[in-house]
């Protein structure tokens, strides 16, 4: 009987935060697609989107409308089940982050103490990695399934990128380890909460972190998978319709989900600067947080933005370039310093 | 190789320097300009909405003139159509009957008056033409239209409104209002 025991309460509470969270998750990405135009017209000295709702805000519901009203088109020749499956696969992999993101640090409601995360493990970082890799596999698999050549091009493209990229992230992020011992980000987040961020500590680390999340979300100047100029579309040339819809939308979640993620890692999380001798009520300090964590988060996609409109693609042989030969050795550095100085420092 | 033309600019392609390696500085150099651009002023006309103000003589679709008194200057006498580079003017004459002279000026009209604006290149012959004061260009432009046959404006798509019975129409149409 007491394997039966549930604690309802804790399902009840985590599925309401799931809800939230996804919900969350789901609608800054649709506004994220109205920023980037938006960001994208002010750096060139245009408007951007502004006939669909006042100031164009009702823009990312046309779009979506629009998408589920295009026809679907499957071609002939392709892979049917894995052509469905790859559009499928790329949502999947980027709303799984944020599972083990800390949103915020703990309410208390009704007597109880309801943290805002949906779940604290303890490899939170190496979760994080592992759904990260396998969101390749909807570019990979896509791309296969399409029966194209500019999507197996791209397809191919992705993988390498990524696999080429991971390895300069996870190193970068083991000097960060070896400064906070714990995988888990709610213990790296707590750490940092009232004392300096890890950004200090770790800026080198955090610019190949930075510079890699970019690739891993195949955003500009890392958008070679999807590079109009030569490959079309890349890999999602042949779909249509919402599938498509879901290739897009997955790209911003995931880089909604990447900055949490440095967020949380190098900038803080919830923590706000000098907040900790306030004397609030808990309640209000962890709502506090919880913005304080989604305004670190927009700063980092309006930098994502800023970046992808100001700078060109890459080409092939640069991208490689950087990331075995600058990325990676620098990382090690990083790396083997920060290991000397914690040795030295006893 | 020798150049074909005197145009040909050398490339730099000395390798990148360190420095250039980076990549930092430069980007950080391209990040500060989109940055200032973001705060400089938006050269766009939000067009329905807003318009750019016309040259005085500017030419746009044509009007049918009246006089003060509502009737229609046009005498059909085929001016317009004969100084027209484009041959977009039509027209058929006809008398005016006993009674009519409160609608038309002088004893001969234009039953029918046709212009294509899809021929029509808005160069302003048949105003210069005219010796009634009949034709007109005004400052509409842009038509649109879902068939060529819309293009073909008649009579009833010219004439300007009545100044006697359809004052505010006039006054609307002027800009007045």
């Amino acid at each position: 009987m007491t394997l039966l025991a549930l604690d309802w309460f804790l399902l009840i509470e985590k599925l309401i935060l799931i809800a939230i969270v996804i919900t969350a998750s789901l609608v800054i990405a649709m506004y994220a697609t109205y920023a980037e135009r938006k960001v994208a017209a002010v750096m060139q000295d245009r408007i951007g989107p502004n006939r669909a709702g006042p100031f164009g805000l009702l823009q990312p519901l046309a779009d979506g409308l629009k998408l589920f009203f295009k026809e679907e088109i499957i071609p002939d020749s392709s892979n049917r089940f894995l052509f469905i499956l790859g559009p499928c696969l790329a949502m999947l992999t980027a709303m799984m982050t944020c599972a083990v993101v800390p949103w915020g640090s703990s309410v208390e409601i009704a007597g109880r103490t309801i943290q805002l995360q949906i779940a604290d493990i303890n490899i939170g970082i190496l979760y994080v990695f592992g759904v990260v890799s396998l969101g390749v596999y909807g570019i990979m698999i896509g791309g296969w399934a399409s029966n194209n050549k500019f999507s197996l091009m791209a397809a191919l493209r992705g993988a390498s990128q990524v696999i080429s990229y991971e390895l300069a992230m996870g190193i970068s992020l083991i000097a960060l380890l070896m400064l906070t011992g714990s995988l888990s980000i709610k213990t790296i987040v707590e750490q940092q909460v009232g004392h300096v961020w890890n950004i200090v500590y770790q800026p080198v680390g955090f610019l190949i972190f930075f510079v890699c999340a970019m690739a891993e979300c195949n955003r500009a100047p890392f958008d070679l998978p999807e590079a109009e100029s030569e490959l079309n579309m890349g890999y999602h040339q042949e779909y249509s319709s919402m599938k498509l819809g879901f290739y897009l939308f997955s790209e911003y979640i995931n880089m909604f989900i990447s900055s949490a993620i440095m967020a949380s890692l190098y900038f803080g999380g919830y923590d706000v600067p000098f907040l900790g001798h306030a004397h609030l009520a808990p309640n209000l300090l962890a709502i506090i947080g919880v913005v304080a964590f989604l305004v670190k988060i927009f700063i980092f996609i309006f930098v994502f933005m800023w970046i992808r409109w100001t700078l060109p693609r890459f080409r092939y042989d640069q991208l490689m370039n950087l990331g075995w030969k600058a990325l990676i050795p620098l990382a090690l550095a990083n790396m083997l310093v920060t290991a000397v100085v914690i040795l030295l420092r006893g | 190789m020798q150049n074909l033309t005197h145009r040909s600019k050398d490339v730099d392609r000395r390798p990148l320097s360190l420095w250039e390696k980076m990549y930092i500085p430069s980007v950080a150099k391209g990040m500060s300009i989109t940055f200032g651009h973001m705060f400089k002023k938006v050269p766009t006309i939000r067009y329905p909405e807003e318009t750019r103000p016309f040259s005085p003589v500017f030419r746009g679709l044509h009007v049918l003139n009246r006089d003060e008194e509502g009737r229609e200057r046009c005498t059909a006498c085929g001016l317009c159509a004969v100084a027209c580079p484009a041959e977009a003017i039509t027209m058929e004459a006809a008398e005016r009957k006993a009674g009519e002279e409160n609608l038309y000026r002088e004893e001969k009209y234009a039953a029918r008056y046709e212009i294509n604006m899809l021929r029509c290149i808005f160069c302003g012959l048949c105003e210069e033409a005219c010796p009634k004061d009949a034709i007109y260009l005004s400052e509409t432009f842009a038509p649109s239209n879902y068939a060529r046959k819309g293009f073909i404006y008649g009579k009833e798509d010219l004439l300007i409104p009545d100044p006697k019975t359809q004052a505010s129409d006039l006054a609307a149409a002027k800009g007045q209002e």
